[in-house]
């Protein structure tokens, strides 16, 4: 029954999407496909692989063909804060078949300073242009983290020598919807940790208007493009955890669907890597592994068109899709199976959104391995200071 | 007349934020050009403290481009200072994903980047496909995605953006400028490859994260060694780097190789292109380990441009300083003994040369003052240009017998003299020389990693910390941008203190105290800038450096070294 109104409340959205003027020449995605090469049934079977990752019911897969062929009316600008490139790097990792021309040609980049050819003065009256032109219609997309208040002014960008938070700011206020991308603007990520030299803070620190984070350092591919057709299908925020995450893709963590997940439960671990247990796939939480801690679909999307992930190359999760991970999860390469009782957060961290099933499961099995736990000791950055 | 100002803020398809003045004269010559970073974000002072295991991840996040740099940087760095030796399979899987890093980069670089400074996207609307598809054969004996199909596909495509008025990311550039100088076939084939190489770009960054878990910011490198054990064993992973490589090396061949040689005969006449080299001093480090002993590019230094002799480093005569650059310690400093204390004074009002050519109000940079984010590193007193075009240089003069080949292949099919070579169109060049070296060698590591395995599957040396023992170490190598850095010391078993010296820190220094300028700046200096509302001139000298700017700069204390004054609330930033 809930499956039914669900699908007529997606499929009102979808139809009163279509009603709207096109931004581009009538056209549809899947004759642009179609030249392309790309066959109504891959395009369907693409969608279906779509529908399969928002846990979505198979039925609905025609609608979610349906909203990725209305995505073209929807203008992108991303911008740049204090950050590594990463996330857009990311985004251009994007491979279902030809994902990245959906990106390139149906969804307008209308600002985007890795990818955009104008420079200079033209790249700023492409922004201005933007949020004028599209008010109240364009997806803001923002990646780093932002130096604000008084450290506002360690980020300037264009002649004016405007602050990023400034541009945050105005490109925020007429936005449809906001994504942070990655983990520095949705926690204000690396340059945040500790001693936090920049004031570097969260976009959602600057803007009153609700923010959808979209951690990780960088985020999955297909997390950054399945937000956007999350999006394009409900037409309001979906639905999200504590931290602002979209809970189809943070929703479970990393440990859950591990592929090393029946060695953790058998008791087998790496001790060191590089040992007998490496070479046989053994879990990795005695060498550091934070994925009972951390919420991300990496265990079952991977990475790079699914090429892989950090734990199925032979490295623990370093939690990076978790609010302050820098501070919290180091070292790296040390357990930490007390987390679950003290933390630097209190029980504010990963634990606060763990369903408490699962958290017991886990604190049933961590028995075992506690005693090696208990004598890594945590080690705070702060430690060395005091 | 009095000079005028020019401000080309953001310099886009970099990484990072990037400011370029230059001041003209009443010929629109440039009279004095300014490079100037208008980000910090900290990170060697956030290192600090920390667990020197932890010190690669955090680094690695310095740039998501270079995105294996930095990570193996603090990786290696921490090893060379506890004195740990990895195993021969580490470091070659280390060069195996090395070589995927550099093939991808310099493709990104030179299609999605640096590719618009050459190519008019609008001129391509009058290209006879037939025309263009022939065209193709002249560079390339077997030209990729240049099918008379392939480009009246593409064709068509362009003319739908142009049509429709609404070109998104290629909106508002500088089409039509006059220093475009390929013809509309030859616009169309880079075209095409602009396209197809944003699908090779994602195989190679596949070729990455098959060992690296993922791309960009791998993570399988540890102290000791690498972590992807059951990938090395897989012999069926073994393979699909083999195909996936084939996939990167044909394209570089017939694609990447074939069009910087189209692009250098075309642009032979352009000033921006083939005006010589600013600073004249060149260094790089030994790179890509083939096997046991051998690497495949070389050390050293050359100076003044002069190619019959190459001088050894000495790393103690590496200093950084930052006279003109925000932060309040002047003086040169080996990066083992860095200083530093912000000191943002930033900018000045002025106006300045607008859009439509009047002047328009803007924030102007203090030249006589602090200017720049980035600090200015030394060699022995002098700057220097790393990158590319730096290795090759050094490793040709050096006379690599598999560098050499690749150069003067390079001069015979272009026509070009070896002066050539000290030019923007150098700088590019160098790039592709670069990757094609890997492609043609770079399997000897996979090779030498398949042999050694039959006998040796050690992926890891176990090592200790001594907390009682203090440490300093370093990294030196050359990464896809040039002569990389990472100088640590520890003590307590945590990072005592870290410097990263980048090769865009190199390149993109303000000017020290000597007066003496950088090679951004020293590339500008002198060049006639056809339309003052369009600097395209300056934009394709600069992107032929391929600024990270992120990289580049240089972080420290916030209030000096006293750390310990930091009271920061844990909770700060999280309620939501």
């Amino acid at each position: 029954m809930q499956e039914q109104i669900l699908y007529e409340k997606l499929n009102k959205r979808l139809n009163d999407l279509e009603k709207l003027p096109r931004l581009k020449e009538n056209k549809s995605i899947e004759s642009h496909l179609d030249e392309k090469g790309v066959s109504r049934r891959d395009f369907m079977k693409w969608a279906t692989a779509i529908t399969v990752m928002l846990a979505l019911p198979g039925s609905f897969t025609p609608l979610v063909a349906k909203a990725a062929k209305l995505s073209d009316r929807l203008p992108i600008i991303w911008l740049h804060m204090a950050e590594c490139t990463g996330c857009s790097e990311s985004l251009l990792r994007t491979d279902a078949p030809t994902i990245d021309s959906l990106i390139f040609d149906y969804i307008s980049l209308e600002y985007h300073e890795t990818l955009m050819a104008a420079a200079g003065w033209q790249a700023e009256h492409n922004l201005e242009h933007a949020i004028e032109a599209y008010k109240g219609q364009y997806i803001l997309m923002v990646e780093g983290g932002i130096p604000s208040g008084n450290s506002a002014h360690y980020l300037t960008i264009g002649g004016h020598g405007h602050t990023g938070e400034h541009s945050a700011q105005l490109a925020s206020k007429n936005a449809a919807a906001i994504f942070a991308i990655g983990t520095c603007s949705s926690f204000g990520g690396v340059q945040a940790a500790i001693p936090n030299p920049t004031g570097a803070v969260a976009l959602s620190k600057v803007t009153n208007k609700p923010v959808i984070n979209v951690p990780g350092c960088p985020p999955s591919e297909k997390n950054i493009v399945g937000t956007l057709l999350h999006y394009i299908l409900y037409g309001t925020l979906p639905a999200l955890d504590a931290y602002n995450r979209p809970k189809w893709a943070y929703g479970r963590r990393v440990h859950d669907l591990c592929e090393r997940r029946g060695h953790f439960d058998a008791g087998e671990f790496v001790e060191e890597f590089g040992d007998e247990g490496a070479k046989k796939g053994y879990c990795l939480y005695k060498v550091g592994c934070k994925g009972p801690y951390t919420f991300n679909n990496c265990s079952k999307n991977k990475f790079n068109s699914h090429m892989s992930w950090p734990i199925q190359a032979g490295h623990g999760c370093i939690g990076c899709s978790e609010p302050d991970f820098w501070d919290t999860m180091g070292p790296f390469e040390e357990p930490v199976a007390n987390r679950l009782y003290s933390t630097v957060f209190k029980g504010l961290g990963a634990d606060a959104t763990a369903d408490k099933i699962g958290v017991g499961l886990l604190t049933a099995t961590g028995i075992g391995i506690a005693a090696h736990a208990a004598i890594s000791k945590f080690k705070n950055p702060k430690d060395g200071e005091e | 007349m009095a000079n005028k100002r020019v401000v080309v803020d953001p310099i886009t398809r970099i990484e990072g934020h990037l400011r370029i003045e230059v001041e003209v004269d009443e010929n629109n010559v440039i009279q004095n050009a300014y490079s100037t970073s208008t980000l910090w974000r900290g990170l060697e002072t956030i290192v600090k403290n920390r667990d020197p295991r932890d010190a690669g991840f955090l680094m690695q996040r310095i740039c998501g481009v270079c995105t294996f740099s930095h990570y193996r940087a603090g990786i290696e760095a921490v090893e060379d200072a506890l004195g740990i030796v990895p195993p021969l399979n580490a470091k070659l899987t280390r060069s195996l994903m090395n070589m995927a890093l550099f093939m991808h980069d310099h493709v990104v670089h030179f299609y999605h980047l640096h590719g618009l400074d050459w190519v008019d996207v609008v001129s391509a609307l009058d290209a006879d496909p037939a025309k263009a598809s022939k065209e193709a054969f002249k560079y390339a004996e077997l030209p990729i995605a240049t099918g008379e199909n392939d480009l009246k596909k593409v064709k068509k495509r362009v003319k739908e953006f142009v049509d429709k008025g609404q070109l998104g990311p290629f909106a508002n550039a500088y089409w039509g400028h006059k220093t475009y100088r390929l013809t509309p076939e030859q616009n169309l084939i880079l075209l095409s490859h602009y396209l197809k190489a944003l699908e090779v770009q994602r195989d190679l960054a596949k070729l990455m994260a098959m060992f690296g878990g993922k791309q960009p910011h791998p993570q399988s490198l540890t102290v000791g060694g690498v972590t992807c054990v059951m990938d090395l064993m897989d012999p069926s992973r073994m393979g699909e780097y083999l195909t996936l490589f084939k996939v990167g090396s044909e394209f570089i061949e017939n694609a990447y190789q074939a069009d910087v040689i189209m692009a250098a005969k075309m642009y032979k006449d352009e000033a921006s292109v083939t005006e010589q080299a600013g600073v004249m001093n060149f260094m790089s480090h030994q790179e890509m380990q083939l096997n046991k002993t051998e690497f495949l590019f070389d050390t050293g230094i050359i100076e003044n441009g002069d190619l019959s002799k190459v001088f050894d480093i000495n790393e103690d005569l590496i200093t950084e300083e930052a006279t003109h650059s925000w932060y309040a310690d002047n003086e040169a400093l080996h990066p083992y003994n860095g200083k530093t204390n912000p000191n943002y004074t930033g900018f000045k009002d002025m106006d300045t040369v607008g859009p439509d050519g009047k002047m328009i109000h803007s924030k102007v940079i203090d030249e006589n003052g602090k200017y720049s984010w980035i600090k200015s590193p030394r060699y022995d007193g002098k700057p220097m240009e790393v990158g590319p075009l730096a290795c090759i240089l050094i490793s040709y003069a050096k006379g690599n017998e598999k560098i050499v080949p690749l150069v003067d292949d390079f001069l015979a099919k272009t026509g070009l003299p070896k002066a050539a070579l000290f030019t923007t169109l150098g700088r590019t060049a160098a790039r592709m020389i670069q990757v094609r070296a890997i492609a043609k060698h770079g399997l000897e590591a996979f090779n030498t990693l398949i042999e050694n395995l039959k006998v040796d599957q050690d992926t890891f040396t176990s090592y200790k910390i001594d907390k009682d023992k203090e440490y300093r170490g370093r990294f030196i190598g050359d990464v896809p941008r040039g002569m990389l850095s990472h100088w640590i010391r520890i003590k307590n078993a945590v990072v005592e203190n870290y410097q990263a010296v980048v090769p865009s820190t190199w390149n993109a220094g303000p000017i020290d105290s000597l007066g003496q300028i950088g090679p951004y700046e020293a590339n500008l200096v002198g060049l006639k800038v056809q339309d003052l509302t369009q600097p395209l001139e300056i934009i394709r000298v600069i992107h032929s450096f391929d600024p990270c700017i992120a990289c580049a700069v240089h972080v420290m204390d916030k209030k000096g070294n006293d750390l310990g004054t930091y009271k920061v609330d844990p909770f700060y930033g999280l309620s939501c």
